[in-house]
């Protein structure tokens, strides 16, 4: 039964990592693009969600309705300003960007906030928990952020199936010169794009100060978590990367059960053993 | 005399440091149809790339009703009412038929193209509008393409090599259409290795040897001799 | 490999330009200078050029693995780390003279990177690059878990095994200093070396056009696994070298991303990626830099992180770019010319 309830916190934290990993996942399929700063950017979501909760006096998730809209604005201005001018057919200049944003925003974060460890309270919903029966119990918060992290992943889904600016991305995404001839201006897709993916950065970084200690360092692990999730759950499958996190996240729990200091690595050998055995992943759409 | 709708004055094109056109000019009157022949790597499809704005030209090099739009980006000179069907069809695989034929119309321009019609135009389309569009035959990719171009309800629509790979039945089939298009006064410039088709369909013809304008006149004035020798540059 | 170097009787190919020629002049000049630093300069300085001289082996070899094999790796660190922890266990557990123990360290961390080279080479890219700080990662983390070498907080070397290195402690300080600058000077000759070769040829093949390279009959993977190996052969000597001269090891230090990829992707970006030069320029860029700005902590980070971004953005061929495309310099012999 003990095993069992590891097994069901490994899947709810497996949301949150999908989440990290959508974001990832929604601009590698547009634009090519691997945003090295992608945990940095969480991070600053965090911060975002600090500030927003001090000044105003809300429940951090509350703060969702200021860091939102935050983050998206970021995400237009930092896509049109500067990574628009980096995408081509090299890849060398999108890394070496991205990563120095990576430094700059960590260091950025240092100075205005210095190392210490944050974390913001969400008040009794933190430790409430839900009894299923049979020895088995979810806290609420946890719970939550799962529920949130598969509607978000449903509604990205729908957002790019169903809707014109869904097509939008598809089409600018298969082919960006006839895009044009659409009457599509590929620079403001692309920051279209990243704003929607930083929107989702929002969530998963509110999520993140609220569930756990952060500080201005730990923005790399999180983009490692949401590029594992990613590649175990197969390159342009949203729902993949609901399984890759979900994978993750249990995998993690079963290292740390079975020795705290295991956790991080269990879920690097998980990663290695798909990557060893199935490249492509689990779920890989194949891109047309 | 009115203004014509599309005017080409003195266009120079080229790939980095390959010039492909030399001083072109052309002219398309409202509600006419120009053909563009020509051999391979003369220029044609330089031609209308320059015109849909996919390739660089000086700011009065092309004039669209009146105004120069040479510096206009192709994202905006389709809002202006140029539409490009481009060589090799170039239809989005990750989208369906209809998904090609909707995102065609994403700007919303107003006018007498949309799905129905589109469907009336080519009913084939219609059985297969949920499939993916890269799936259909190369006759109906064709379609889907033209049909793509017409959902922006351009006043100028621009066609590169439509017959490229077609059996000529399916030729002749599209062609058939191209009637219905131009009813409403819609102009056309197509340009056409398959020079009875581009004869049959056009008033004017423009032919394009090495980058320059080699010969041009009304269709039925221009004899076969003459067509040849500026064709190869004999 | 079917890149093939048949002689064509008549035909040659000359690599020396004017400019090159005063290059290995100066660099021969420079270098006997450095050799006999240990008799002009002061402790201190011997420090300081020592790990100058890492750096510049260190951003070299990653010229080698990003600009010229075209794999981007932000996961260096790993043979830097793994590198140091080796020398730690060889000497320590192992009772091997340090010294001995640098080139066997190195060995054992190119052995270790073809599995390594096996799992990533499966990732394309970005995802590649990534998948080498994984790599890093689960490097450190089991570099963690050996108590024996210190566990997490680390161990420092027993003063016996450095008194191993030599009686008198500035004899010590000389010959550290000088392993470090054989070390650089040997990563320097190789890769010009290996860029004279046809295989550097193949090299600029591949980097231009994977694609076009592959169907010339180039074995791109073979070559890439070469370089792959070969550089975390000398990535981690450096790394035992460094922590040799550090004393002290924890897997965080020995890991660590600023230290060991930050810092050097940002001197070979300034410097100029894909050219040999590069690394150097951007080394004593980075040094100067260093000396004045360091004092203002994680603004220093985020200043340098900002000129690499504009380098990218607006001078991505880095300082040495912009001089040899002005002036057509080169500081080593490796043009190619064919004269008959």
């Amino acid at each position: 039964m003990e095993w069992l309830n590891i097994i069901l916190q490994g899947v709810l934290v497996g949301g949150l990592y999908a989440m990290f990993a959508a974001g990832l996942s929604l601009i590698f399929g547009v634009m090519r693009l691997v945003n090295i700063a992608h945990g940095d950017l969480i991070v600053l979501a965090a911060y975002v969600a600090l500030v927003a909760t001090d000044a105003l006096g809300v429940n951090p998730l509350l703060s969702l309705v200021v860091v939102v809209p935050v983050m998206a604005a970021l995400g237009y201005a930092l896509q049109w300003l500067v990574l628009n001018r980096t995408l081509g057919d090299d890849l060398l200049p999108p890394l070496l960007v991205t990563f120095g944003l990576s430094v700059i925003i960590q260091n950025g974060l240092l100075e205005l906030f210095t190392a210490d460890s944050r974390k913001l309270q969400a008040g009794a919903i933190e430790t409430a928990s839900l009894h299923l029966g049979g020895g088995l119990a979810v806290g609420t918060l946890p719970l939550l952020q799962f529920v949130v992290a598969v509607a978000v992943i449903a509604a990205l889904q729908a957002l790019f199936y169903r809707t014109a600016l869904g097509r939008a991305f598809r089409a600018t995404s298969d082919d960006q010169s006839v895009a044009q001839l659409m009457g599509l201006d590929n620079r403001h897709v692309f920051a279209l794009a990243m704003a929607l993916s930083l929107a989702v950065v929002a969530i998963a970084g509110v999520f993140l100060a609220v569930r756990a200690n952060f500080d201005p360092s730990i923005g790399p692990a999180r983009l490692i978590f949401g590029f594992e999730a990613v590649i175990m759950g197969g390159l342009g499958s949203l729902w993949g990367t609901l399984a890759g996190g979900i994978i993750l996240g249990v995998a993690q729990a079963i290292g740390a059960q079975l020795d705290p200091g295991w956790q991080l690595l269990a879920g690097h050998i998980a990663f290695l053993i798909v990557l060893a055995l199935r490249p492509e992943g689990l779920f890989p759409k194949v891109q047309g | 005399m009115p203004d014509p709708l599309l005017e080409v004055r003195a266009l120079d094109a080229g790939y980095g440091d390959f010039q492909a056109l030399f001083g072109v000019s052309l002219a398309v009157a409202a509600g006419q149809v120009v053909a563009v022949i020509g051999a391979n790597g003369a220029g044609k499809s330089t031609l209308l790339k320059s015109i849909a704005g996919v390739m660089p030209s000086r700011r009065d090099a092309v004039r669209f009703d009146g105004e120069p739009v040479g510096d206009l980006p192709a994202h905006r000179r389709v809002a202006r009412g140029i539409a490009l069907v481009p060589e090799g069809r170039r239809l989005f695989p990750s989208l369906s038929v209809e998904e090609n034929l909707k995102i065609g119309g994403q700007l919303g321009r107003p006018g007498p193209w949309a799905l129905a019609r589109i469907y009336e135009l080519f009913p084939v389309l219609a059985e297969r509008r949920s499939q993916p569009a890269t799936s259909l035959s190369g006759g109906q990719q064709q379609m889907v393409a033209i049909g793509r171009a017409l959902m922006s309800n351009p006043k100028l629509l621009l066609c590169d090599e439509i017959s490229l790979g077609l059996a000529p039945i399916v030729v002749r089939e599209i062609y058939a259409r191209l009637p219905a298009i131009v009813a409403e006064g819609l102009s056309l410039v197509i340009v056409e290795q398959d020079i009875v088709q581009a004869l049959a369909a056009a008033s004017q013809v423009y032919c394009l040897q090495e980058g320059r304008v080699a010969l041009e006149g009304a269709a039925g004035a221009l004899t076969r001799e003459a067509i040849a020798a500026a064709y190869f540059g004999v | 490999m079917s890149v093939t170097a048949e002689a064509t009787p008549g035909v040659k190919v000359a690599h020396a330009t004017p400019s090159s020629r005063i290059g290995v002049a100066l660099f021969v000049v420079v270098f006997v200078a450095l050799a006999a630093a240990p008799y002009w300069g002061d402790r201190q300085s011997l420090r300081l050029l020592a790990e100058i001289f890492a750096y510049v082996a260190l951003a070299s070899l990653w010229n080698l693995l990003a600009g010229y094999a075209g794999l981007v790796s932000v996961g260096q660190q790993a043979y830097v780390g793994l590198g140091a922890y080796l020398l730690f266990a060889l000497t320590m557990l192992l009772d091997l003279p340090p010294l001995a123990a640098i080139p066997l360290a190195g060995l054992i961390a190119a052995i270790a990177a073809v599995p390594v080279a096996a799992l990533i080479f499966r990732l394309r890219g970005h995802y590649f690059a990534i998948g080498t700080w994984v790599v890093a990662e689960v490097f450190r983390l089991l570099a963690a878990q050996v108590s024996v070498l210190g566990g997490g907080s680390g161990i420092s070397l027993p003063v016996g095994i450095i008194t191993a290195i030599a009686p008198t402690r500035q004899w010590r300080e000389f010959i550290v200093y000088w392993v470090a600058l054989a070390l650089v000077v040997m990563v320097l000759l190789v890769t010009v070396a290996l860029l004279r070769s046809r295989y550097g040829l193949a090299l600029t093949a591949i980097r231009d056009n994977e694609l076009a390279a592959r169907s010339n009959g180039i074995d791109v993977r073979r070559i890439k696994l070469a370089i792959y190996v070969g550089v975390a052969f000398g990535t981690a000597m450096i790394g035992a070298l460094i922590f040799l001269q550090k004393i002290r090891i924890s897997p965080d230090t020995a890991f660590s991303v600023n230290d060991w990829t930050a810092f050097v992707i940002f001197i070979t970006v300034i410097g100029g990626i894909g050219r040999v030069e590069g690394p150097i320029i951007g080394t004593i860029v980075f040094f100067l830099l260093r000396q004045t700005l360091a004092d203002l902590g994680s603004l220093y980070l985020l200043m340098l992180g900002a000129v690499a971004i504009l380098v990218m953005l607006k001078a991505p061929k880095g300082i040495w770019g912009l001089i040899a495309d002005r002036f057509g310099w080169q500081m080593f012999p490796l043009e190619r010319r064919v004269i008959s």
